[in-house]
Formats: structure tokens, sequence, C-alpha cells
């Protein structure tokens, strides 16, 4: 049975965001179905494959397992978000050059769980970078690739840091 | 260790002056570039068809059968029907009356039969996840509730889920048809008793597959917009062969061809499931049809489970004779599978087992082979075609029963097979199973793997680790794969199904070109190297050539992508109207300059003066001049700055690739838990159009391979429920357990094309089952044990112990 709707209020991507919503409606539904962000892909709606991931408060959390109504007062970011502010733009550049993506489905939810592992452990090995991302399915390349561009960009980032 | 044969690209950007532009310098092709569309997908900017935002859609959900075999009584949806937003509700009669049912057979698989299938369930439902009734609404959140709502009565009937109790016939699924056995197969060279009874040693083993199934990370979809004031259909579709979706369309609706439009946008991972005609989807045209306006129907993950195709469910006997030096004298093969209540359509449910017919020992220069395949129904989610199709069932019978032979004989598996496989001098050759193979390179790629993998360390490393109870293993998998597919894989059976692809390439006024291809994309990078193609022929720099696929009312006629063809051959037509044009734009350019075509030749984005190389003018202003200056050209010379070509290989029905994989692994005998250490794949796809993109098609494939190795199955009980239809529960491969994979290549170009270029998509799939199941016994050996049954998993090897 459907609830009455609840209104919310939430930082999107750096913009406040009012909206009606139902209370039984996930966050991933919302951002792609209220806001028209369809970056963030619906892949399992049970909490497996990662392809929903998105931040809020600054910490990657699965779109398909939060409702709207508990990112209430939140800030959310999605791909769309750090795309624009140019954050990534090392990583998705790495991502690019190795052929890091064939489908492109997980790879939002990849990037972004990537980067977090670049934020955490700015030292990670390549056993590391696997365990990271392995809550996100890639069908496509067999991680190897992915795992390379994450590394590659740890590696910049790092000489970048020892250069400033 | 390379054989690079003359490959004859036409002239292109960097061939120097007063060189003979028949000769081959390589630009873009061979050059691992990066792919131009990727670059909207990593910044969430593609287009699958769930991102479509289209006025008054509607939203289509399925009722599916909960049972895998039951009569249908009585549908009550009167409630459902008067529920918040609900548009419409409708059963098989209701959605029958408009769409004609069909039937998955092929006239060149000779005896095949099925029954007709409609896009619900009438009267009865075949299998746990048959959609029954579809239900319409505004937001498909109301279609979920409407549909908790319906009432359905059903008499639940008896549900054959075992293959040998099918083959058995009690009771008979389609009693119209007689029996259960939807297709059988026999090849006999003759003579093969004959070589079993004089045979130095006599293997024999039983392998048996489970199904498993693509998981595509997007789910099928489907947005089918039928306008009734012109009795049209533009369908919105995440789909590999859209032509073949439009004739699909055009004929079971009875809508003029020339009023259907298919578009693929972005698709979200498809690796064969699809290519296929799935009833729900055809439903969803139909709903639109009937309550004109668009209709979305995307599955969700649950309802992929058991209604995306499964594949490889089979259980094969294979016996081998040798002579005591290890010659393969001849092989023996009975193969049985279970393909789900209906053959599914057009490309049927029986290529799989035909193909373990065709390839089985297809590395190896035996003469006598003898196999037997029967594919039957049960009341199980059908199978069909899904990566690499037959082969790594057949990759898996060839390499184990090799192995053991090699065991039984006392011979490394590495020199048993350098003794077996078909010398590279030895072709063009005829394998016994019929097909024949243009050129191949076994024994290059048997040499290249043992170098790259260092197998005599390896072996060292193994005695060392066995010598701590540490039990690792090597297990090698050389393969044959089907490639570059003629009409002979379906078209000859009556399949409207193209087997040649076109292409146009265009000349803008800026310069720039455009090509439209038929071969679609799915994130294999068929755009990037059409686009490489088109760049090298006409003398233009990458970032000036857009590539268009996927749309019906816009490119060329052909086949899509499936079969290992889209570089082979999208890859050649594009070659062909490349070519064309370029002859084209020299001609306008001699009557604009007022000189012989002779003089001229194109490169980096201007025509030059091919002996001096000087430029004479770039592409952007012949190209204004052609189109916006006409008026300026020579009296009675029209410019045609777009061609179209088209290509199919006649020579041979399939251009045959082959490599050799290896993987490496430790197996914990008291957790059955196996480590994936090391793999390694060398394989020869002809002329590597781009390394980058080749070498991470393998890697992917050979993951997928990984995943039915060890992994992946769809389980059911004797009721025909599956049990695991849930991503938490049906394990697919992730970053942490899978290995580094170490990819080479020798290229033997297919004489066949000009491109020179094979299939690779299929490969690692194809490959690296057989190759794991050789390492783990490989691991094993010292205690007497093996495994036979994928998935490899911790149970069954302990069970193989004897642990369990």
């Amino acid at each position: 049975m459907t609830l009455p709707e609840a209104e919310i209020t939430l930082t999107v991507n750096g913009r406040s965001v009012r909206r009606r919503v139902e209370p039984r409606q996930h966050l991933i539904d919302f951002l792609r179905e209220g806001l028209d962000l369809t970056g963030s892909h619906v892949g399992c709606e049970h909490g497996v494959c990662g392809a929903c991931t998105v931040r809020v408060d600054g910490r990657i959390v699965r779109g398909c397992l939060m409702l709207a109504v508990q990112a209430a007062g939140c800030s959310v970011e999605t791909i769309e978000g750090v795309s624009e502010s140019g954050e990534l733009a090392d990583l998705q550049s790495a991502f690019h050059q190795r052929n890091a993506l064939q489908c492109g489905y997980c790879t939002p939810g990849m990037l972004l769980c990537a980067a977090e592992l670049l934020e955490t452990t700015p030292n990670a090995t390549r056993a590391q970078i696997r365990e990271h991302i392995s809550g996100n399915y890639c069908r496509c390349t067999g991680y190897q690739a992915i795992v390379d561009a994450i590394e590659t960009t740890l590696t910049a980032r790092r000489a970048g840091r020892t250069a400033d | 260790m390379t054989a690079r044969l003359p490959c004859p690209i036409p002239a292109h950007a960097d061939l120097a002056p007063g060189a003979d532009p028949t000769v081959v310098t390589r630009g873009h092709i061979g050059s691992p570039d990066p792919r131009p569309n990727a670059r909207r997908l990593l910044q969430g900017r593609g287009t699958y068809i769930d991102d479509l935002r289209v006025p008054r859609l509607a939203h289509v959900v399925f009722l599916r059968s909960p049972h895998a075999h039951a009569r249908i009584l009585k549908i009550d949806s009167s409630t459902a029907s008067r529920a918040p937003g609900v548009l419409g509700v409708f059963d098989g009669p209701a959605i029958a009356a408009i769409c004609k049912p069909w039937v998955g057979v092929l006239a060149h698989l000779k005896g095949i039969k099925s029954a007709e299938q409609y896009p619900l369930a009438i009267e009865r439902a075949c299998w746990q996840g048959e959609p029954v009734v579809a239900i319409v609404a505004e937001t498909r959140a109301q279609a979920e509730d409407a549909r908790e709502l319906i009432e359905v009565q059903w008499e639940v009937l008896p549900a054959i889920t075992d293959m040998d109790a099918s083959l058995a016939g009690d009771p008979v699924l389609h009693p119209e048809l007689g029996d259960n056995i939807c297709f059988e197969r026999s090849v006999d060279t003759g003579g093969i008793d004959e070589v079993f009874a004089q045979a130095d040693v006599v293997v024999e083993e039983t392998f048996q597959f489970g199904r498993h199934t693509g998981v595509c990370p997007e789910g099928r979809s489907i947005l089918a917009d039928y306008n009734a004031a012109e009795h049209s259909l533009l369908v919105h579709h995440s789909t590999q062969a859209p032509h073949m979706i439009h004739d699909v369309l055009a004929r079971h609706f009875d809508i003029p061809e020339a009023q259907v439009r298919v578009l693929c946008h972005d698709v979200g991972g498809a690796y064969g499931i699809k290519v296929h005609v799935y009833p729900d989807e055809i439903c969803t045209v139909a709903t639109s049809i009937l309550l004109r306006r668009p209709v979305k129907f995307v599955a969700d993950r649950m309802e992929s489970f058991v209604s995306d195709i499964h594949a490889r469910e089979h259980k094969a006997t294979v016996r081998l004779a040798a002579r005591h030096d290890g010659t393969i004298l001849g092989i023996d093969l009975r193969d049985l599978t279970a393909i789900g209540p209906y053959s599914m359509y057009p490309r049927t449910s029986g290529i799989e087992g035909n193909q373990v017919v065709n390839l089985t020992g297809g590395p190896y220069r035996h003469q006598h082979y003898r196999a037997h395949m029967q594919a039957v129904f049960t009341n199980k989610n059908v199978t069909c075609q899904y990566r690499a199709v037959g082969h790594p069932i057949a990759v898996a019978i060839t390499e184990g029963i090799v192995d053991l032979a090699a065991e039984r004989l006392g011979i490394d598996p590495a020199e048993f097979r350098r003794r077996n496989l078909i010398p590279d001098d030895a072709y063009p050759y005829a394998f016994p199973s019929g097909v024949r193979f243009e050129q191949l390179s076994h024994q290059q790629c048997l040499d290249r793997l043992l170098e790259l993998m260092d197998y005599e360390h390896l072996r060292a490393d193994q005695a060392a680790a066995r010598a701590r109870g540490c039990y690792r293993g090597i297990g090698l998998a050389a393969m044959i794969e089907v490639t570059n597919p003629s009409a002979a894989f379906y078209g000859v059976g009556g399949a409207r199904i193209s087997s040649q692809d076109g292409a146009t390439v265009r000349l803008e006024p800026t310069g720039a070109l455009t090509v439209l291809c038929s071969v679609t994309e799915q994130g294999q990078g068929t755009e990037t190297v059409f686009a490489q193609i088109a760049a090298d022929v006409l003398g233009v720099s990458m970032e000036r050539v857009r590539v268009i696929t996927g749309d019906t009312a816009a490119t060329p006629y052909g086949g899509g992508t499936w079969g290992s063809r889209g570089a082979g051959i999208g890859g050649e037509a594009v070659l062909q109207s490349a070519r064309a044009l370029r002859a084209q734009v020299l001609d306008a350019a001699a009557a604009i300059l007022s000189c012989d075509k002779a003089q001229l030749d194109i490169a980096q984005d201007a025509v030059i003066d091919r002996l001096s190389g000087q430029t004479r003018l770039s592409l952007a202003e012949l190209g204004r001049i052609c189109y916006y200056r006409p008026d300026t050209l020579p009296a009675g010379f029209q410019s045609e700055l777009v061609a179209t070509r088209h290509y199919v290989p006649r020579d041979y029905a399939f251009a045959f690739t082959n490599g050799i994989q290896a993987s490496w692994v430790e197996v914990d005998i008291e957790t059955g838990f196996v480590q994936l250490l090391g793999h390694w794949c060398v394989e020869d796809c002809g002329t590597v159009i781009n390394p980058l993109l080749v070498d991470e098609q393998i890697r992917g494939g050979v993951v997928q391979g990984l995943g039915a190795a060890l992994l992946e199955e769809c389980c059911y009980d004797d009721q025909g429920q599956m049990l695991n239809a849930h991503l938490g529960d049906y394990l697919v491969p992730m970053a942490l357990e899978m290995p580094d994979i170490v990819c080479a290549h020798v290229q033997t170009p297919t004489r066949t094309s000009e491109l020179g270029a094979k299939g690779a998509g299929e490969a690692g799939t194809a490959g690296a089952p057989a190759a794991v199941m050789n390492a783990i016994n490989d691991a094993l050996r010292p205690l007497a044990a093996r495994v036979t049954a994928q998935p490899f998993t911790p149970e069954r090897i302990l069970a193989a112990l004897g642990r369990v």
C-alpha cells in the first residue's frame, strides 16, 4: 500500500532540491525519475551490483538500499555532479585511456567507488584496489583494466602531492 | 613469432611522398586508440533505454508463471484493472489477437521441431518465469501494485526437469510433436569402432555443464511507440540486431516494413543475451499498439534470471583413442542438452549443440570422428545462444579428454598437444566434422604461450609447492573459434537474419566524415574500429570521423553484432565504402584542380600532390566547393561525396580463429576453494585493428569463462523452480577473485577480406573453463581426484577428494 507523500529537502550536486516523494521510493529512483539524473543506474535493486552507487554526505551508498526520505537534509552527489566539478577528471581520463569500460553501465558507480579509495587509501596496492571495488559488478572488462586505471591515478596523484 | 601477412590497406595519412599507395603502412589500424564514444559513458551521459524521456509514456510489468508447468484455469484481473493508474491488463488471447505466434526452427537444422509460442502464455505455462499477464500503468510502481491484485487459478502439471527423463519421453511436453527431442544431429566419418578396437589406449569421461546466463548489467529493455495516425512503429531497443527485430516486428504485427524503425542507443551489456526475440518484449510492442501510446519494459534482476535465455546445460560422454606415442586416432562423442520448453526464436536452441558437434576435437589432426547430439525439451527457462555458443563445452570436452589421455600415456600435456595440434603448414584443412579452416596457427600459439607463461618455471614451482603440501596446477586449453559467419549460419536455414553488413561513408562540407554502419555497438569498440579504418583509408584524422550505428531508418541493412562478426564483416564493409569514397573525392579534386586524378592523394585532411606531398586542397575546401559552389565545377561534373558498400564472406562458411589459454591455480584441499594465480591467452584473430580493444575483449571474455568454471549456475529443484534467481545467490565474478590476464597475439589475416580481421570477442569465454578444469585436475592429480562437472564449486571439489 502506498503511504501519503512526504516532502523532503536535500542538496543534490550542490543545489538545494525540495520534492514530494512516496516514502517507499528508493533514493536511486528519486534521482533518476524525480530529478532526471540518469547517470546513476539501476542494476539489481538488491544491493549487490553497485551500479546505483552515489555519494551521500561524502560516503558512497547503494542508491537502491536507501530510501529517498532517508536522504532528507543530506548532501547527495552523483556522477553528473562530480563530472561537472572536475573532481574525477584524472580518474575518468585514466579509465578512457586504459579502456576500463565497455558497455559503460557499471562505470558511474565504479568511478564513485574508486574515488573513495583514492581519497582514503592513497597508497593502495593492486590487491587493495581489487578488494575495494569488489562490490561493483562489471560484466564486460574482467576488471583488470579498471584496476590498472585506478592504480595509474593513484600513482599520478601521489606524484602530484610529492611535487607540491 | 608473429606471422604478419601482407595486408593491402590503401594509402593513408602517413604514406611517404612518392611511396606506392598500395603498400601497407599503418596509421590508425593497429593503433591502441581509446574509444571516443566512451567519454559520454564516463560522465554518466550515456543513453540506455530507461534513460529516455518520452511524453505519455506508460510502463508494463508482467505476471509470470510461478510454476514450471501449469494449466491456466482462470485469470481474474477485475480488481487490478480498476487500480490507480492502470491503463490496461492483457492476457494471452488478447495479445495473440494482434500478434502472430512463432516457431523457433530453421530448415538447415534438419528435423528440428518446436511448438508455437505466443507473447503471453495461452492455457498453459511451460516454465517458471513465462509471462502470463501484462499490466500497463502510468508508473511502474502502479503497474507492480496492480499485479498483486491479479488472481490466477492454476492446475499444476508434472514438470520435466531432468534431461534423461525428458529423453525417455514420459510425459511428452508438446504432445503434437510426438516426443521431447527438439533436435538431434550425428556425424560419423566411419571406421570409428575399428580405430578404437586397435588403439593402444582408450580414455573415456563424462563432463557435465551447469546452466548459466549472461547477467547483463542493464536488464533487457524496450520502449515501443506506436503511432496510430500513420500505423507506424518506433521501437527503442536494447538489442544487438536491430534489423532482425525490425523484420520480426513488421511481420508479426502486420506493419509495412517501411513504417517500422528500430533504434539502439547505448546497450548495457548483451553478450548474446540481447540477440533473441523475447515474448515479453514482443508483448510490450503489442500493448503499445493496443493502447496507442508509448510503453516501456525494463526487466528487473529477478525476472531477468528466469526470462533471459540460459545456456550450456549439457552432459557429454567422450572417448578418445590414441597410440603409445600420443597420436590421437579418433574421438567419439555423445552429447545431451536440455533447452527448456521451446526452441528460441528465430535463431533456434539447436545451434549450441550443433556447435558442440562441429567443434569437439577441432584443434587436432585425427581423422576419425563420431558424434551424436540430442537437444531435449524440459520445463525450465529457455536456453539459446550466449557468448561463445557451444565453444566452452566443446573445448572443455576436448581438452579434458586430451589431458586424461596425456596422463594415461605419461606424456606432458604441452608435449601431447604439440604432437597432435594441426601443423601450421597443413592449411587449408578439412576437419572431420565437416568444417574447413583457411589458415590457423596452433603451433605458433602454443610456442608463444609456453614462453609467455614460462611453463618450465611453473612446473618447477608446482613441484616445490607439492613438496610442502600445497596443491597447484597448470591447465592448457587449445581452441578453435567460429567467427565472421556467412549465410551458412542462419540465412540458408530460412532465417531472415542478414549475414552481410553495409557501411556508408560520407564526406561532410567541413571535410569531416560520417560513417553509418549496420553493425552495432555494445561497448566492444566497433564504432571506434570503424572510425580507425575510415580515417586510414581517407587520410582523415580520427577526431573528424563520426560513426552512427543502431538505427534501421539510417544505416545500411545488416546483421548487427553477434558471432564475432563486427570487426571482420562490418570493418570490411567500412573499408570498401571508404575506398570507394576516396576515389570519388579524388574525382572531385581532379575536377576542381583541373589535373589528372592519378597525380593526387589524400593525407592529413587534405588532397595532396602524390609526388611532392604538397597540399593542393583541404578536404574542407573541397567540401565547400562541392556542396555550396557546385556552379564553379566543370560543366557536366557532379560530385558524389558519399559511398556505400556491403560485405559478406563467401569463400568459407566461417573465418575460424584459433588460440590457446593457460590457467595456473592453487586448490585448498581443506576448503575446496580454488585460487586463480594466473591466466594467459594467446589468440589469432588475424589483423588486430585496435590492440587495446582486442585485449580487453579477450580479458572480459576470459572472466566470463572463469565465472562459468567456478561460480555461475542457475540451480533448479526437481519441481523446476530456480533456486538462486537473485544476484546475492547467483555468483558472478567480482574483482577480488579474478587474476590479471596476460594476452598475446599471433596475426594470421584472413585472405577472404582485404582487412584480414577475424573475430575476437568470444575467444576468452570459449577456452577459459577448460583451462581452469585442467588446472584443478592437475593440482589434484597426486590425490587421485578429478572434477568434471562445472561449475567447480568447493563442494564438488571436496566431494571429489572424498571429504564430503
